[in-house]
């Protein structure tokens, strides 16, 4: 009989509820899916001509660890102009595979064993198995949909221990689309400094804020050395397949971050770097034009969901919303399954994204008004069932 | 964006949008924006809803050919009146004062090449301020008003991701 050959740490994590209603999906034929978490924008085009362009001249090489240098130059750039918040690019600049190696690497930086990592929940469902993974306790701090699944200050207090090291941030909200203002961000920057926490905020979904200005938690006073921000391209420039993103914080943090990523990954690879290049430099006009249209939708949605009986957060960013199925008696995995099968319109079922989540469905709007519209209809037929 | 430029877009994009769906998208009332519509409609700013259509598809290909016409402009009309002559043919589908090497642009449409070159021959370059056509046949439409005429590009996304 041979030992257990799977690590424990690994093995005690489940497997992803996503990844399950996946395979569930994949067996049905002419589903419509609000059930997937990117663009249905195809990358625009003069980003993938740069790429190709970088090719033919034969950029093909690694890059320095921590990245191309004129790309981490227009990052701060970027992040100076956009919020007025100073990154040296010298030094405290990554550029990552995506915000999720950035929030892996930045977690194994941060977190010795034993330590406790504070987890707004219903949270997106990387940072929990990220967490243990990395040796850390993930500890849920619940936000509800009666508080527009804000991250309150008295609920975050409530889980705060003496072990508690990290406090992840995600706001634009996956799931929820929740946001969070300069003001709601303060009242937790308090609790930071008091209890001597460090911040890892996840501000992917930035450019997709719909009602209010997006603020950085690191643009709060006193809050740039206690944070560690990452961003990425992925949604804002519908660029989730080149997986590129970076990360944002004091020198010292970011070369411990660099320690791991050189030896894990080396480089982020070169062609996504050249796409995120001309990203940042001529996007921004498609990236408005890609909000207004994601906001068209969002105000579709909503209504069409009130409007078929469900009670449900108008989320303020990101593209997803979160309605509440507990009029329908079911449980969030029943409710999804059957409107699969019966409807042919596939959700991801709410407990996926913790345990806060139970009670709702997340539908993702980054889908057409005609395919939002015949989803709503299906949707009502199935409730007055 | 004001919301008139908004259903502007929706509508450009897909013309078959009901007023109602407009509405909920842009957060008015269905009555305002059908409103809004008529007056937009009424005003010229709407022309006219469209479809695009690929003919080549069912096997009716049209022909077309781009018509570089030399004119000599007239005294108090300019180039005005003989566009106006030209543009009143409905074979001529586009028509364009240009710069450069030539002064107008015509686009003509046809159902044979010879129905092309018929009108250009009596039609179009016997008028007597005309005085020269260079004629192009189009071999291959790729993209028309902005729209690709081909189906190389699709979305491909897993069903469900997190």
């Amino acid at each position: 009989m041979m030992r257990d050959k799977i690590a424990r740490r690994v093995a005690q994590v489940p497997p992803s509820g996503i990844r399950k209603f996946f395979d569930l999906v994949a067996n049905v034929e002419g589903v419509i899916s609000l059930g997937v978490g990117e663009p249905d924008f195809i990358t625009p085009w003069h980003i993938r001509e740069a790429c190709i362009y970088s090719l033919e001249r034969g950029y093909t090489m690694y890059t320095s660890n921590y990245g191309l240098p004129e790309l981490r130059e227009e990052i701060t750039l970027a992040t100076k102009r956009d919020y007025g918040v100073d990154y040296s690019p010298e030094n405290e600049v990554l550029v990552t595979v995506g915000v999720s190696e950035a929030f892996d690497l930045a977690i194994r930086a941060l977190v010795n064993p034993g330590e406790e990592v504070l987890i707004p929940e219903p949270s997106y469902v990387a940072y929990k198995p990220c967490t243990i993974f990395a040796g850390g306790v993930p500890v849920s701090v619940p936000t509800r949909a009666e508080d527009e699944f804000k991250l309150l200050p008295e609920q975050l207090e409530a889980k705060v221990t003496p072990k508690s090291k990290v406090l992840v941030l995600s706001y634009p909200n996956n799931p929820t689309g929740a946001t969070m203002s300069k003001r709601d961000l303060e009242a937790i920057a308090d609790i930071v400094v008091e209890h001597d926490l460090v911040v890892i905020s996840d501000e992917i979904y930035d450019k997709l804020t719909y009602e209010g200005k997006h603020v950085p938690f690191a643009a709060l006073n006193g809050m740039r050395e206690r944070c560690i921000y990452l961003n990425g391209f992925s949604k804002s420039y519908a660029m989730t397949g080149w997986r590129i993103g970076y990360a944002l914080g004091e020198a010292e943090v970011i070369e411990a971050m660099m320690k791991i990523h050189q030896y894990a990954m080396l480089c982020a690879p070169i062609m996504s770097q050249k796409a995120a290049l001309e990203a940042l430099r001529r996007g921004n006009s498609v990236v408005e034009e890609m909000r207004q249209e994601y906001n068209r939708r969002r105000r579709l949605i909503v209504k069409r969901l009130r409007e078929a009986g469900l009670e449900c957060f108008e989320p303020k960013g990101a593209f997803y919303v979160f309605p509440s199925i507990a009029s329908t008696g079911m449980s969030s995995e029943e409710f999804a399954e059957r409107l699969l099968r019966e409807e042919k319109v596939a959700v991801v079922p709410g407990n996926a994204f913790g345990e806060g989540g139970e009670g709702h469905v997340r539908m993702a709007y980054a889908a057409s008004l005609r395919d939002i519209n015949e989803a709503m209809s299906r949707l009502e037929r199935f409730l007055s069932r | 964006m004001d919301k008139k430029e908004e259903i502007l877009k929706l509508l450009e994009a897909d013309a078959r949008l009901s007023a109602a769906e407009v509405a909920k998208a842009v957060g008015l009332s269905e009555e305002e924006v059908a409103k809004a519509i008529v007056e937009l409609e009424k005003s010229g700013v709407i022309r006219k809803y469209k479809t695009v259509i690929n003919w080549e598809k069912l096997g009716r290909e049209k022909v077309a050919a781009l018509i570089d016409v030399k004119i000599t402009p007239e005294r108090e009309h300019g180039y005005d009146a003989i566009a106006e002559r030209i543009m009143r043919f409905p074979e001529v589908k586009n028509l364009y004062l240009v710069s450069g090497m030539y002064d107008l642009s015509v686009l003509v449409e046809g159902n044979t090449m010879k129905e092309v070159a018929t009108f250009v021959a009596e039609k179009l370059a016997p008028l007597p301020q005309v005085t020269s056509t260079t004629t192009h046949f189009i071999l291959k439409k790729y993209k028309e008003d902005g729209d690709m005429l081909y189906d190389g590009e699709e979305l491909r996304r897993l069903a469900v991701s997190p």
